[in-house]
């Protein structure tokens, strides 16, 4: 029999708010245990919550980008559970009343995973377990959250995979969260199930919990969608419970079952008012939106001519997208900037990280200014690019690097001399590449160049010298 | 001393130099150390503090600054609000070792116009309660008779101002603790509109009904202290702030033509005795121009299980966080963390606090949730709307504040029943979010206090003083016999 996986994904994206989303401490990463902390977010007795406004303008944008319906009436919920992270023993999130509801997010097939719900709520403080001991840092108890919940409508591990990092992406984009999965700014619960093709009726699924890498998750569902048809197949059952994936062994276990599950007996939290948000702030923050990743990235290709593969690389990074549009402004082929960023620019970034910061020492301003130079034929492409690896490398503008003399144009006859000048005076590789050493010819060409200070086609000089040699 | 507000004379004494804010912070100080033993009303005394900032206020007076009427006041304050660096327990073993880092938004107010903190006041384990019998540090007594409790939870507030040593205190009032302690002690006890005073630093019993307000001896000095604590408060979502001027103001209007309602629910548990002296003061209303109207009210008969399910689910939730880790007491002796949030609740927990978490715990759980939390929700609306309604026909709402007057100590423990039954006469206030005030009407044939309860509309605070006030003027409290004991000026 053949089977069909369904999962549906909650996913916790941590918001990028400066301050916690009950008291003014900070959200930022790190620092000392213990030391993003007040009363109020380790829960001392008497301490109430005071619901940080921005966090709802960022969950609106949250489900404008997505498509969903923004509720003009919202209430916070609390959800009681014991746990040592959570200093209050509930945590504040919403329940009936969430923040936006039914949007959803095309896949590149076209393929809607629907959203049913996104809500903000509090995250809870970290464990780590050191020689038998439990250490716990609240700095990040009170971080906001929001939590974006599908329908099961995803029926592939890569079309997970790929609703994630388009998740990641918009929400990039619209800088709310940075999404390091990593960091733990972004995780993901997958609930997942099986049955066969063609049947209507959902299978027992299972939840796999805190996935904190898109591969991973991948695998995790491939591993449990394998385990669950074996199941089937061999006539036993699937059992509702809570499992943890390991990535080790790639293999799934249990971590709960049902009858353990959590009775998290939400309430309203009466600490907290009822939130009205208006048409009118909704419609504000709809026109401060930025334009969707989709949209840039068709906008690259057809209008700017951009390869699309290139045109993807570019849009991926919020933070080169904006370069490169600063960049472009004034120049006729955005292709240029393109290949300086993706051709020269991205050797000296190191990793996603890095890619992510963008952090370049060549302004836009600057890059623009070298293209110039090449579009009006002032410079050549050899010239341009190792003068931009000067400039990634100095920060300087790219005057400083290329002399009036550098961009006149040198004419054909020029460096014919040039070329002839170069095989008298090298005969030992003349020689060399004679007998069949073809590298000897790139000396010749080294030599005209330097004469000509990089300004003559490599090429044009290569062909040249050959010509002559014959 | 002939005049009723003591916040007024001592203010007088103070600023007219007849004595110092030390000497009399002293006399305080010398009260409790003689009577606090009988009564056990203080958990802790601040005489250091206390005199430092008797002496503070004293040289504010020499340099002829202006002081505010609370200014070198002696007061105390219910040991569930915040005190930095000093012991707020909520006088439960859980919180014997609690030492807040912060204040409450109310210790504040009152310390920036200058109040003389004496201490704390013991109280029902974490408010839970009506006889102040359930805290860990014993028994609160009755001023008026040693062998009878002072009511609850604020017992200790009540019993220490009619004992006079403290001039007012500051109570929190869930479900009539503040009151009902007034009345068994013959003390005023008022209990603002939910959202008039921050909560900010209370520590939570049921966060949707508890209130702060003052325990004092006569209507006026309720309305001075009013004043000071109703401030908007930033850090309390649901603090509104007094919604109108200083309800100071508004004490001496007359009361002529104003209707007030009596529902005969709120009668249905009061004895004989206690009923002839509401009456007796709903006459004394009727002599001074008040109109008095019957109102029905069916509603309030499903104001008790209304009250037990709603606030003992919210305790469940707000006292879920006394787990051992960070603050107050952790078991000496445990295997794993399981093993000691446990045994750490077990034993700092008292048998109330216990029965109340387990019953909100249950009305909250799936499957019993629809059965009692959210139709005790749906019946907290219908309350809410009766008492509008009331309030088109009336002014004010005259009450017994509670069925029964002081029990002698032990005796209600036995029935948990009986007890809640005690609160059937304020809970509909707190479910209704109103004010109300008790005060003195009288006493038994035992010599123990009776209570009248006149309940406002929401943010009609100054109506509710007011009204209270003109009864107070009319009878000048001459029904009653104040207690031989503590400070006399």
């Amino acid at each position: 029999m053949k089977y069909e996986l369904v999962a549906g994904l909650e996913t916790h994206v941590e918001l990028s708010t400066k301050s916690k989303i009950f008291c003014s401490c900070t959200t930022e990463f790190g620092g000392q245990p213990n030391t993003h902390c007040c009363p109020i977010c380790i829960g001392l007795p008497g301490t109430l919550p005071k619901l940080n406004r921005s966090v709802v303008d960022y969950a609106i944008k949250a489900g404008l980008i997505t498509n969903c319906t923004i509720n003009n009436v919202s209430k916070m919920d609390r959800k009681n559970y014991v746990y040592p992270d959570l200093s209050k023993a509930y945590q504040i999130s919403q329940f009936d009343l969430p923040i936006c509801k039914n949007g959803y997010i095309e896949l590149s097939t076209g393929k809607k995973v629907r959203i049913n719900r996104i809500h903000i709520e509090e995250d809870a403080g970290k464990l780590t377990h050191r020689r038998g001991d439990t250490l716990i840092d609240y700095n990040r108890a009170g971080v906001p959250l929001i939590e974006i919940v599908t329908e099961p409508d995803i029926r592939s591990a890569e079309e997970a995979k790929e609703y994630v990092e388009k998740l990641q992406l918009i929400m990039r984009y619209i800088g709310i969260s940075d999404c390091k999965m990593q960091e733990g700014s972004m995780r993901c619960d997958i609930n997942i199930s099986v049955r066969p093709k063609g049947e209507d009726k959902f299978g027992v699924r299972t939840e796999i919990k805190n996935m904190n890498s898109i591969t991973f998750m991948a695998k995790a569902m491939q591993y449990e969608f394998e385990r669950q048809v074996d199941l089937l197949e061999s006539g036993e059952e699937v059992v509702q419970e809570t499992r943890r994936y390991d990535d080790k062994t790639n293999t799934t276990e249990s971590m709960r079952g049902k009858e353990d599950a959590d009775d998290y007996r939400y309430f309203r939290e009466p600490d907290l008012i009822t939130i009205n948000i208006l048409d009118s702030e909704i419609e504000k923050i709809r026109e401060e939106l930025p334009e969707r990743p989709d949209e840039k990235l068709s906008r690259y290709v057809n209008e700017l001519g951009i390869p699309e593969k290139d045109a993807q690389i570019i849009v991926k990074y919020k933070k080169i997208s904006e370069y490169f549009e600063k960049a472009i402004d004034g120049v006729s082929s955005a292709k240029t900037i393109s290949n300086f960023i993706i051709g020269q620019a991205f050797r000296i970034l190191e990793n996603e990280s890095e890619k992510e910061k963008f952090n370049i020492k060549v302004s836009p301003e600057n890059m623009r200014e070298l293209a110039l130079l090449l579009e009006d034929g002032k410079i050549r492409s050899g010239l341009a690019k190792s003068t931009l690896e000067k400039m990634l490398d100095t920060g300087k503008s790219c005057k400083e690097f290329i002399s009036e003399e550098d961009m006149g144009s040198i004419d054909e006859n020029t460096i014919k001399t040039l070329c002839k000048e170069a095989v008298d005076a090298n005969s030992n590789a003349v020689k060399d590449y004679l007998n069949g050493k073809e590298k000897a010819i790139k000396a010749l060409v080294g030599f005209v160049m330097k004469s000509t200070k990089g300004k003559a086609d490599a090429i044009v000089v290569e062909n040249l010298i050959k010509e002559i040699i014959r | 001393m002939d005049r009723m507000s003591k916040i007024s004379y001592i203010h007088d004494l103070l600023t007219k130099k007849q004595m110092s804010c030390e000497e009399i912070t002293k006399k305080y100080l010398e009260a409790i150390d003689n009577h606090n033993k009988e009564l056990n009303a203080y958990i802790t005394v601040t005489k250091d503090t206390a005199l430092e900032s008797a002496k503070r206020i004293d040289k504010k007076i020499s340099l002829g600054e202006d002081i505010s009427m609370i200014a070198g006041i002696p007061m105390t304050m219910k040991d569930n609000i915040s005190t930095k660096g000093i012991l707020t327990s909520c006088a439960s073993k859980m919180l014997s070792n609690y030492v807040p880092i912060y204040n409450a938004t109310v210790f504040d107010l009152l310390n920036d116009n200058g109040s003389i903190l004496l201490g704390k006041t013991n109280m029902d384990e974490f408010a839970m309660g009506s006889t102040s019998e359930t805290s860990y540090y014993g028994a609160t007594s009755n001023p008026h008779n040693l062998d009878c409790v002072p009511g609850g939870s604020s017992g200790g507030g009540a019993a220490a101002v009619a004992g006079n040593i403290a001039v007012y205190a500051l109570g929190s009032d869930t479900g009539g603790s503040i009151r009902q302690p007034a009345s068994f002690c013959g003390v005023v006890g008022f209990k603002p509109t939910y959202g008039t005073v921050s909560r900010y630093g209370l520590v939570a019993f049921a966060s949707s009904l508890d209130q702060i307000g003052p325990i004092t001896t006569s209507v006026e000095d309720a309305s001075i202290v009013y004043d000071v604590i109703s401030e908007y408060d930033p850090k309390d979502s649901t603090s509104r702030g007094r919604n109108q001027e200083i309800t100071f103001k508004l004490l001496k209007n007359s009361i002529k033509g104003k209707k007030i309602g009596i529902v005969d629910d709120f009668f249905e548990y009061t004895n004989e005795n206690i009923k002839g002296h509401v009456e007796q003061a709903i006459k004394v209303y009727e002599s001074i121009g008040a109109e008095i109207v019957h109102i029905k009210m069916s509603s309030i008969k499903y104001a008790l299980p209304v009250y037990y399910i709603l606030a003992c689910a919210e305790a469940s939730s707000n006292l879920g966080r006394y787990d051992g880790i960070r603050y107050g007491y952790r078991t000496p002796k445990y295997r794993n963390i399981d093993e000691m949030i446990c045994k750490t609740r077990d034993e700092g927990f008292g048998k109330e606090v216990k029965h109340r978490i387990l019953l909100g715990t249950y009305v909250l759980s799936s499957g019993y949730c629809d059965e009692y939390y959210k139709k005790a929700q749906k019946m907290r609306s219908i309350i809410i709307d009766d008492f509008k309604e009331a309030f088109k026909l009336c002014d004010a709402l005259i009450a017994p504040t509670a069925p029964k007057t002081a029990f002698t100590k032990n005796y209600i423990s036995e029935d948990p029943m009986e007890a809640y039954a005690n609160d059937v006469c304020t809970v509909p206030v707190n479910i209704a979010g109103l004010p109300a005030i008790s005060l003195p009407c009288g006493s038994d044939k035992d010599g123990l206090p009776i209570g009248i309860q006149i309940i406002g509309n929401r943010f009609c605070d100054g109506e509710v003083l007011n009204i209270a006030y003109a009864y107070e003027q009319e009878t000048k409290n001459t029904s009653f016999k104040s207690v031989d004991m503590g400070v006399r000026l």
